[in-house]
């Protein structure tokens, strides 16, 4: 009998034991697979950036790849990268806002849940379809109302972004409206102030932090995007502006993969661009999650 | 005795449900009258048609009059901003926005348009000081409002309304959170603001109408039962009901 | 008087922000409708695309978006939930639940084209997997890992301690608590988590490029994963922009726009029937 109850005790451990084991190594995984993406990116874009050096490489203006003598300067496509976000955040935040407002405060229960579903969609749409869209629309309505020889600009993809950013924005900042206390709301409409100078005033400013976490992600969205930029910007490694054709940072890596030679020096860099984007969003998040936390602070004294 | 408001045959309803039935009465200037009841009888949403605060909830609709400086507010063309610029409020829980001492007592004046900086200055003082906590604070104005006690807080709060100017000042139970001590600080300001003010308080709390009220209505499922001098209330009351709730036998 | 402008100004611009919000939607569905469903035909969905006959068909590509779906999900569902089990059942050292969590949040943030960028290096360099569904699908399992062990942990967190305190007070071991316990209680929140990360699939194409390929010919199953095989939102881009066939872009753009409806839609029903039960 003891032998038995001995057996099924041993038993019965290692039914446990193997899930827990199984479970902690799913665990580490996930922890495995940022390492393993951190460490193919260093060791994969530090070789360019050696042999054509960190200067040159992240100040240089000219990017020509396959020139007989080529150049690697990347500041086109960084300069790209950031204008482009932040064109996007300027249009995309401000309407995604306003939207937001409007949803959570003013909005009557059904025009708020159709506004809310349109956004939903919006979210939805696969990025290749916004190129496809801006690329067929966008592209030659441009050229036409600026008389350029193609529409495939910098502003083209600044309003796609903004587009492609709007669903996120508004839902984050939606939330984060309806969690404002109704006290302040109140006390602000109790000293004579109308209910728009009350959202505007109060509840706007008492739902800061949130709003701010919706700009993280837009901006975040807007820097990482590809395919639908890819189609509609142009792809040529300028300096950017406004009504030029331009690359950003995942286009230039984008466009030029496929038919860069394994081992060159171009597919290095290609590589090299591809830490210096995700190098860039790190320090975005960290730089925006310390304004953040910061601004957070302050209110609660 | 010079009226402050009046209110004549007054009926709320939240919906189905009649929460005020013929409510008339005058409210006199300069004096504290206070509002007491048991729980649910309706002095709170009384109060709340003063300042037509109750136009916020959804399906209320009220019939009857309540006069102010001649006009019923209730009138289609009047200004409720303008209203409740001149009649002011403090809730039962303070509210302070999340925004600096100074911001928070600037926020009235800076919606009715006053931005010069000099009269903001002098208007944050006035307040503060009206309300008693202009030495407390006057170092620390640009520190957010959420970082003083409940009491301070509670403080701020009449400071903030007295910002704009009123002539009437309505306070909801406005010391049923806190401590005693700062309840009798704020009972004693209620006592000097009187002379500039008329205050009319929702209190759950018997000893403090008598303590410093003047007058006093007395409220039972939605309907006044009795208004008169706070002395007359608590020594000779005319209604047997109003005897039983302060005399505790029910409320 | 210039505070009633201002307050009208304001109002107005809340009103016309939430209408460009709606007319955006309204104009950028109809307008793909509009392009795109007369260039839909059962011929279209049925073929592969032929050079010798000069047709167009995107079967391979519907196919490979499926194969890449449940590669996909195959891996990543087992994983995804034993992680976030390991997380709030077992996890007890803090430090460690934190790293795990913190690498989860940064997987979020990461753009897919470096997704791509990686995934073609670890798997079809390193690794030596060739260009197709399989590499496709390991990519994206790194991709949406962390969104099913978010949604996994949030459903488990759901159910009540009580649930657990009981069967343990019984004696069941914890493995077998969980299995007939929590997980049970769980499973509507999971599946509405992989109901959503199969709608991000079917959107994904930056990731793809260089992993699950370019190729438009049909394949099996098995063939597809190891053969250069695009999917409908890579189709799509080739399509467009390197072959000039707009419309069929369009036609691929309608199912695609059809796809995630109808996937909004079921994870919508789930999340519905979940707030049912949870009431």
């Amino acid at each position: 009998m003891r032998e038995n109850m001995k057996q099924d005790a041993k038993k019965e451990r290692m039914s446990e034991l193997v899930p827990h084991l199984i479970f902690l190594f799913c665990g580490l995984a996930a922890v495995a697979f940022v390492l393993c993406i951190s460490v193919y990116l260093i060791i994969s874009g530090i070789p360019a950036i050696h042999k054509i050096g960190i200067i040159k490489f992240l100040f240089g203006m000219k990017w020509q790849s396959t020139a007989a003598e080529p150049s690697f300067g990347i500041l086109p496509f960084v300069l790209t990268s950031i204008y482009g976000t932040a064109g996007a955040v300027l249009i995309g935040v401000p309407i995604g806002i306003m939207t937001a407002v409007y949803l959570a405060k003013v909005a009557p229960k059904r025009p708020a849940a159709v506004i809310r579903t349109a956004a939903q969609l919006l979210a939805g749409i696969p990025s290749v379809v916004y190129g496809l869209v801006g690329m067929i629309v966008l592209v030659p309505a441009i050229q036409k109302i600026f008389r350029l020889s193609s529409g495939a600009t910098l502003l083209c993809a600044i309003i796609v972004l903004s587009i492609m950013i709007l669903p996120s924005i508004i839902n984050v900042s939606e939330t984060a409206l309806e969690a404002v206390p109704r006290e302040y709301e109140e006390a602000s409409m109790a000293l004579g102030a109308t209910e728009i100078e009350t959202y505007m005033k109060v509840s706007l400013p008492a739902a800061k932090s949130g709003i701010a976490a919706a700009v993280v992600l837009g901006v975040g969205r807007a820097i990482g995007e590809a395919m639908a930029i890819i189609m509609v910007s142009g792809n040529v490694a300028n300096m950017p502006g406004l009504l030029k054709s331009v690359r950003f940072m995942t286009t230039a890596i984008a466009s030029e993969m496929s038919y860069a030679a394994v081992g060159s020096l171009q597919r290095e860099a290609l590589f090299s661009i591809g830490l210096v984007l995700f190098l860039f969003i790190m320090i975005i998040n960290v730089i925006l999650n310390v304004f953040i936390k910061g601004k957070g602070k302050k209110d609660v004294a | 005795m010079d009226k402050a408001m009046e209110i004549k045959d007054l009926n709320l309803w939240y919906g189905e449900h009649q929460a005020l039935e013929n409510i008339s009465v005058d409210l006199p200037k300069n004096e504290i009258t206070a509002l007491i009841g048991p729980s649910g009888c309706g002095k709170s949403t009384f109060l709340k048609t003063l300042n037509r605060m109750n136009d916020l909830v959804q399906g209320v609709r009220i019939t009857g009059e309540v006069r102010y400086n001649g006009k019923n507010i209730y009138d289609p063309d009047v200004d409720v901003t303008d209203l409740r610029k001149k009649i002011g409020m403090v809730f039962q829980k303070a509210n302070p926005f999340p925004m600096s001492i100074y911001d928070n007592i600037a926020y009235g004046p800076r919606i009715h348009g006053v931005h010069a900086k000099v009269k903001l200055d002098e208007i944050v003082e006035r307040s503060l000081k009206d309300a008693a906590i202009w030495n407390e604070v006057k170092d620390r104005l640009r520190t957010s409002a959420l970082g003083l006690s409940g009491g301070q807080q509670q403080r701020l709060c009449i400071a903030r309304a007295l910002a704009v100017e009123p002539d009437i000042l309505l306070m909801d139970e406005s010391t049923s959170a806190l401590d005693p001590i700062s309840t009798g600080k704020i009972e004693e300001l209620c006592l000097e603001l009187k002379k500039k003010y008329t205050v009319v308080m929702v209190t759950h709390n018997m000893q403090q109408a008598v303590r410093i009220s003047d007058w006093c209505a007395f409220f039972l499922l939605g309907k006044l039962i009795e208004f008169n001098t706070s002395e007359k209330i608590f020594s000779i009351p005319q209604d047997k009901r109003t005897e039983d709730y302060i005399t505790g036998r029910f409320g | 008087m210039s505070r009633r402008i201002w307050n009208n100004a304001v109002k107005a611009g809340l009103y016309i922000c939430s209408a460009v919000t709606v007319a955006l939607l309204v104009s950028l569905i109809g307008y793909i409708m509009y392009r795109g469903i007369p260039a839909l035909s059962f011929h279209l969905l049925s073929t592969q695309s032929s050079y010798l006959n000069d047709t167009i068909g995107i079967l391979p590509n519907i196919l490979n978006t499926l194969y890449i779906i449940i590669v996909t999900m195959a891996i990543a569902i087992p994983i995804g939930v034993c992680a976030a089990l390991y997380l709030t059942e077992y996890a007890e050292n803090k430090k460690l639940v934190s790293a795990i969590e913190f690498a989860a949040e940064t997987l979020t943030g990461i753009p897919s084209i470096i997704f791509g960028l990686v995934g073609m290096l670890v798997f079809t360099q390193l690794l030596g997997i060739k260009q197709g569904i399989l590499a496709g699908a390991l990519t994206l399992v790194m991709m949406i890992m962390p969104t099913i062990i978010r949604t996994t942990q949030e459903s488990l967190k759901t159910v009540p301690m009580s649930y657990r305190e009981g069967a343990l007070a019984m004696g069941a071991g914890k493995w077998y608590m969980i299995r007939t316990v929590v997980l049970p209680n769980a499973v509507d929140g999971i599946v509405t988590g992989c109901i959503l990360a199969v709608g991000r699939i079917i959107g994904e194409s930056a990731a793809l490029l260089f992993t699950a390929g370019f190729g438009l010919v049909l394949n099996n199953f098995v063939d597809s994963l190891t053969s250069s095989s695009a999917t409908l939102t890579v189709a799509l881009y080739v399509y467009a922009s390197e072959r000039g066939e707009t419309n069929v872009a369009f036609a691929i753009a309608v199912v695609l726009i059809i796809l995630t409806l109808v996937i909004n839609m079921i994870a919508g029903l789930a999340a519905g029937r979940l707030r049912a039960k949870t009431k």
